[in-house]
Formats: structure tokens, sequence, C-alpha cells
């Protein structure tokens, strides 16, 4: 990442835990990273490893019994003025200004994001509506326009629609309609394309590049889907159990993984340019539960290169290794 | 025989020929029938033994109606299900349901998800022992011994008989379904989606279990699938679905390298690849997946087709086989030049 522009949001040290009656678990702990401006950054996890948490995190929607325990998380305003998100209350005025405002969201379920009782033009209405001073009509026709913006035919009757008389493709669009009604200059991507067909999905990825071209706003896409995270990311975030395990640009993760759970990810997906019926490299196990984490590097009962005495006992801290390159692992001092 | 797979010598163990399943469509006080979804439009294939064959398709396109079919889970409308049953011939469709129990033996299923195909009031001993029970294998002990087979067969431990699905992962209870399956030492597999659920670690495990599972004990697969990349890894041969219809079958290899059919060249280009190098010109499909209930005249994929001419809007095209083992439906297919997937060198 360029040192000459500040990024737009700076997440440090971030660490978001549930207190239940069995215990606490850490979800997230103590992530790092940096959105550039007009970027996209991809985060990739398997599931529990914290990437969707650590989006709620962001936008200040972490469901109780969870909560922000430590971190900050840095958002540089329009006016260049910088805000830490995790002090402000999460319902007050200036977060929920942020909140679909300046931060969209469009989220993995589109079935289910949408209210079955309210047109799509409400609820498109109603978040235009809450973020800026403007009549109903002027609120409708911001509306239409949205739909329009995304693809959606005929947006003047779609809009007057409920969310199930939509197809999932046409639906996914309307959710990204209603997150760039305000105009975002971060958009945060949970999982978008994860319930879709792939030609569907490469209609929305499409759409999302081609809305980032003209709006230059920031993505940060949170995918498990490694060829989504390759066609789509600038830079990249690897997690696992709820820390960063590497970062860089995504040609770098690609080509020279350093971490050894980034590398064991990438060998043990099946690829359509591979040779059919060859026997995948596996990673041994299964992802801990979050009850009970292992000691020290969370990845180390599962890491072929695990350092006895070391890896066990200690935590590795995430550090430099090169031009926009991190990683948290004893193996790269 | 034009619609299936011809010149081996291996010998057949699944016909499916014409195979329909309609769902009526009922409205008004009197539930009139006002129409069909064809979900299953005339569909025909063969599984020879020991091999895998992918049904693939989006959303919608009937492949999973297919192998409900087939396994008689759902009676079709019409057509053939021919299973060859110790040298015998017998057709799943129509078969009395008397009889039906014993050709189950023959054929199982594996599930797509392990959180909701388990019973959670079931340990894995009465789970992986159903079939057992339910067919009359042996006595309680017998069944025991053969549960301890299976567990160990998938990579779990004996031990852990006596507990509930609740104490394993995804992988773990995908193993359990696996072992359910295979307890009755069945001929033909019908995996449905059966690591779509799972983590992209774990399914790399779930993948090479199957293929040694196949292997050593010359199981018959159908696998049924949306993902193009694990269906590359796992199967022989590949047939395309798309609105009830098969429009292209062939070797793997083939199909993935040459496709012939424009919906599979369009998939295939769909497919993110995880090489950033790569990012390519995809080609975006416009439009969506045809209605089953309403389906366009002519070929079904002629509306987002960018190369149909006058006669795919009116005229439907035939399976037909246009190179070794390799069928398609299109009427401009031995014309077109269309792109497939480059193999890399790594």
């Amino acid at each position: 990442m360029p040192n000459d522009t500040k990024p737009l949001l700076s997440v440090r040290n971030l660490k978001t835990s549930f207190f239940q009656d069995e215990g606490t678990t850490k979800a997230v702990d103590g992530a790092s990273f940096d959105v550039a401006p007009g970027k996209t950054l991809g985060i990739v996890g398997e599931s529990g490893c914290g990437k969707s948490v650590t989006a709620q995190s962001i936008l200040r929607i972490v469901d109780r019994p969870g909560r922000i325990v430590a971190g900050e998380i840095v958002l540089t305003r329009a006016d260049g003025s910088q805000t830490d998100l995790v002090k402000l209350t999460p319902n007050g005025r200036e977060m929920r200004s942020i909140r679909g405002g300046e931060i969209g969201l469009v989220f993995q379920e589109p079935m289910t994001s949408f209210s079955p009782v309210h047109t799509i033009g409400a609820q498109l209405i109603e978040a235009v509506l809450l973020h800026n001073a403007v009549s109903k009509k002027e609120a409708r026709w911001r509306g239409v326009e949205a739909l329009r913006s995304v693809g959606i035919p005929q947006p003047e009757r779609r809009v007057d629609e409920y969310s199930f008389e939509l197809s999932g493709g046409l639906r996914q669009r309307a959710m990204i309609a209603v997150a760039l009604s305000c105009d975002p200059r971060l958009l945060i991507a949970d999982e978008p394309t994860t319930a879709l067909d792939v030609t569907t999905q490469a209609q929305i990825l499409d759409l999302l590049r081609k809305l980032q071209q003209e709006r230059g706003m920031a993505i940060m896409l949170i995918t498990h889907n490694l060829g989504v995270v390759a066609e789509m990311a600038d830079d990249v975030v690897v997690m696992y159990l709820g820390r960063v395990v590497e970062q860089g640009n995504v040609d770098d993760i690609f080509h020279d993984p350093k971490h050894p759970y980034t590398k064991a990810l990438l060998q043990s997906i099946p690829s359509i340019d591979s040779v059919p019926r060859l026997k995948l490299a596996t990673i041994s196990g299964s992802i801990p539960h979050p009850f009970n984490r292992p000691t020290g590097c969370p990845f180390h009962p599962r890491c072929a290169s695990s350092i006895a005495g070391r890896c066990d006992t200690e935590v590795p801290e995430l550090q430099a290794v090169g031009e926009g390159r991190k990683v948290s692992c004893f193996l790269y001092p | 025989m034009t619609n299936g797979y011809a010149g081996s010598d291996k010998s057949v163990l699944l016909d499916v020929k014409g195979l329909k399943k309609y769902f009526p469509i009922r409205r008004g006080l009197l539930q009139k029938t006002v129409g069909h979804v064809k979900a299953v439009d005339d569909v025909s294939f063969v599984v020879n033994r020991g091999e895998t064959l992918s049904l693939v398709g989006e959303s919608g396109c009937g492949k999973t109606t297919t192998a409900r079919c087939i396994l008689r889970a759902i009676t079709p409308t019409a057509g053939q299900v021919l299973l060859s049953d110790n040298g015998e011939v017998v057709d799943v469709a129509t078969i009395p349901k008397n009889r039906l129990r014993s050709l189950r033996r023959q054929m199982q299923m594996i599930f797509q998800d392990p959180f909701s195909s388990l019973n959670p009031r079931m340990t894995l001993l009465d789970i992986v022992g159903e079939p057992l029970l339910v067919h009359g294998v042996g006595d309680a002990q017998e069944r025991t011994d053969r549960v301890v087979e299976m567990l160990r067969l998938v990579g779990l431990r004996p031990e852990y008989m006596r507990r509930y699905p609740h104490a394993f992962s995804g992988g773990q209870r995908q193993r359990i379904g696996i072992a359910r399956a295979l307890a009755l030492n069945p001929r033909l597999v019908v995996a449905d989606e059966p690591v779509s659920a799972l983590d992209v670690s774990v399914q790399a495990q779930i993948l090479n279990l199957l293929l040694e599972l196949q292997e050593r004990l010359g199981l018959t697969y159908l696998f049924v699938a949306h993902d193009l990349s694990v269906v590359k890894h796992i199967s022989e041969r590949v047939a395309v679905m798309y609105v009830g219809r098969i429009v292209e079958t062939a070797p793997t290899e083939e199909l993935f390298a040459c496709p012939k059919h424009p919906y599979t060249e369009a998939l295939l280009s769909a497919v993110p690849k995880p090489d950033p190098r790569l990012r390519s010109e995809r080609i975006v499909l416009q439009g969506e997946v045809a209605d089953p209930a309403n389906t366009p005249p002519g070929c079904h994929f002629h509306p987002r087709c960018k190369y149909a001419h006058a006669v795919c809007r009116e005229k439907s095209p035939v399976l037909e086989e246009i190179a070794p083992n390799h069928f398609v439906s299109c009427h401009r297919a031995t014309e077109l030049s269309l792109s497939g997937v480059a193999r890399s060198t790594a």
C-alpha cells in the first residue's frame, strides 16, 4: 500500500468477544489492516475466522452478547478528519449517519435481508430519507435511479415490487442499490455472491467492478471463495481464528504465499484448470471450536512446519516482510 | 444408441432413457391443473460401472430432481431408469413398490447438508446401523461390527460410535453420512452436492475420501454439483443441464478444454479462477435462466445465447454425438469454435 495516501479505514488490534454462559468466544482477536481509498480489499478465511464479525464491528452492529473489547477502527472522513468508530455509541447520531451513509453494506442473503412486507422502493426510499434532506418525491426518484444504475430492467415498475417477486440475482442487485443509494465511500460486501449461481455471480462481480470505477469507492470484500478474491481484490487479508495471518497485494498472496495456512489453503482448492482426479493436498484436522482455541499460534496444531516449544506457546505478531507484505509466523523473522 | 456412451468395454450400470418429471401447477378452488413445471424434460444418459458421472447446472436446472427420480425418491412422469442388478436389468421407474426396497440396497445417497441430514437424537451407531436394520442385515453384534468397519473406512474412530452428531464438525458429519450410505455395500452412490456446505480445507479431505473409496470399493458415482472446479476434480464424464435438459455430455477433460455448447462455454468462463494473473474478459450471460413452467420455444438457451440463429428460436435441438462420446444439443455445434479452460502447466 502506498504511503502517500491516508487509508480510508484503518483497523488496529481489533478484539471482539462474545460473552456467553458457556464461556467467552474471542471471535476477533487482534486484527489489524487498512482499506485504501478506491481499492478493493479482500478478506478471506474459512468459517469461524472472524471475517463477518470484523465487518459487524466496523459498522458497530455486533449482536449481544458480543462487544468490541479493544482496538481502534479509524475512518477518514470526506473532509479529511479522522473518527475512531469504536469510541462512538453504536446507536448514536454520528454512527447512524456513517452506517448506511459513508459505509454501505451488502449482505450474503438477499432473500432474508429485505423485509418481505415492504416494497423494494419503500426500503430504498427509507435509506435515502434517513441520510439526505430531500423530499419524498426526490427520494423516490433517487431510488429509481439507484435501481437503474445497478442494471435492474424497468426500475419504475420494480420499485413497487416486493423482494419475493425478484429473482436471486435481481434481489442482490436491489441490495446493492440500497447500499449505494447514499453514495458510500466504503462498501462492505459480506459474501455478496455466495448464495448465487456462477453465471449470476459473474454478473454481480462485474457490476461491483463497474460501480467502483464510476464512483471511486473502496470495497471491502469478505468471502471464503479464493477465486472471487483473485478476480476482484487489489489487496488481500487472510484470517484464521480471529487473527490476520497474512496480508499483501493479491498477486503476492496467490503467487508467493508466506504463511503455512495461506499456502495450504491455496493447495487444497480444486481448480478448474488443474488435472482431474489427482489427490488434493489437505490441511490435517479441522478448524477448532472457538471455545477451545489452541495456545500460541492458532494454526499450530494443523501446521506442517510448526516449531515445537515456540509455536505452541508464543503468539506470533503480524510483522512486515517486504513491500506492503505482512505475515504473522515465526518462520519469518 | 444415440443418447449415451458407446464404444466402451465397461458395462453399463445405469441407463436413463427419456426421463421426464413434470410438476403440475394447480390454481383456483377446484385445484385445476393450469400448467406444468417441466423440471426434467427428456433426459437420457448412461453411467458405466466404476465411473463418476457429474450432473452440473445452475439452481433450478433439474439436476437434483433427476437424481431423485433415479433413486425413485419421487416417481418420474415418464421415461425409464434401467439399473442392472446382478445381470438382470430392472426399471427403477416402474418397478412395483414391494420390490423397491431390495433394489434400494444397490443405490444409496449422500446428502448435501451434514447438519440437517443426521438425526440429532441418534448416536453414530444408530445412524450408520439404521440401513442395516431396515434391510434386516445380521444380528445386533454383526451390525455393530459393520458400523465399526464403516467408521474406520471413512476415517472416524470407532470409539466415537456412542456419540451424537452434535459432537462432530461439518467434515466429520459428512464422513458419517458417507459411512451410512456405504453400509449396505451399494453399487451406485448418488451424491447430491456432498461438499458444497463444507469449508475449503475440509472439502479437499472429503473429495479425496470419495476418490479413495471409489477405488477401493469399485463404486459408481452419480455426482450432482454446481461447482465446476469440484466437478472437474472428481468426474470422468460430465453432463451439463440447462432448464430440464442435458445440453452437453463429454469426457471431463474434453468438456473443459473444448466445450461445444454455448452454455457450457459461458458456464466455464463464469467460474472465478484462483489466480489474479488470469483475470480475463469473461462471458457474462445477460438475462436470467428460463422459467421451467414457461419455457421459450426452440432451444431453451436461445434468449441468452450470443450465437443464436433463426433456427434456434423455432426448432428444439437434439442431443447428437459430434465426436466420440461427446454429445451436444445445439444446432450450430459443429460450426462454432468455442473456448474452454486452458490447462495450466503447473
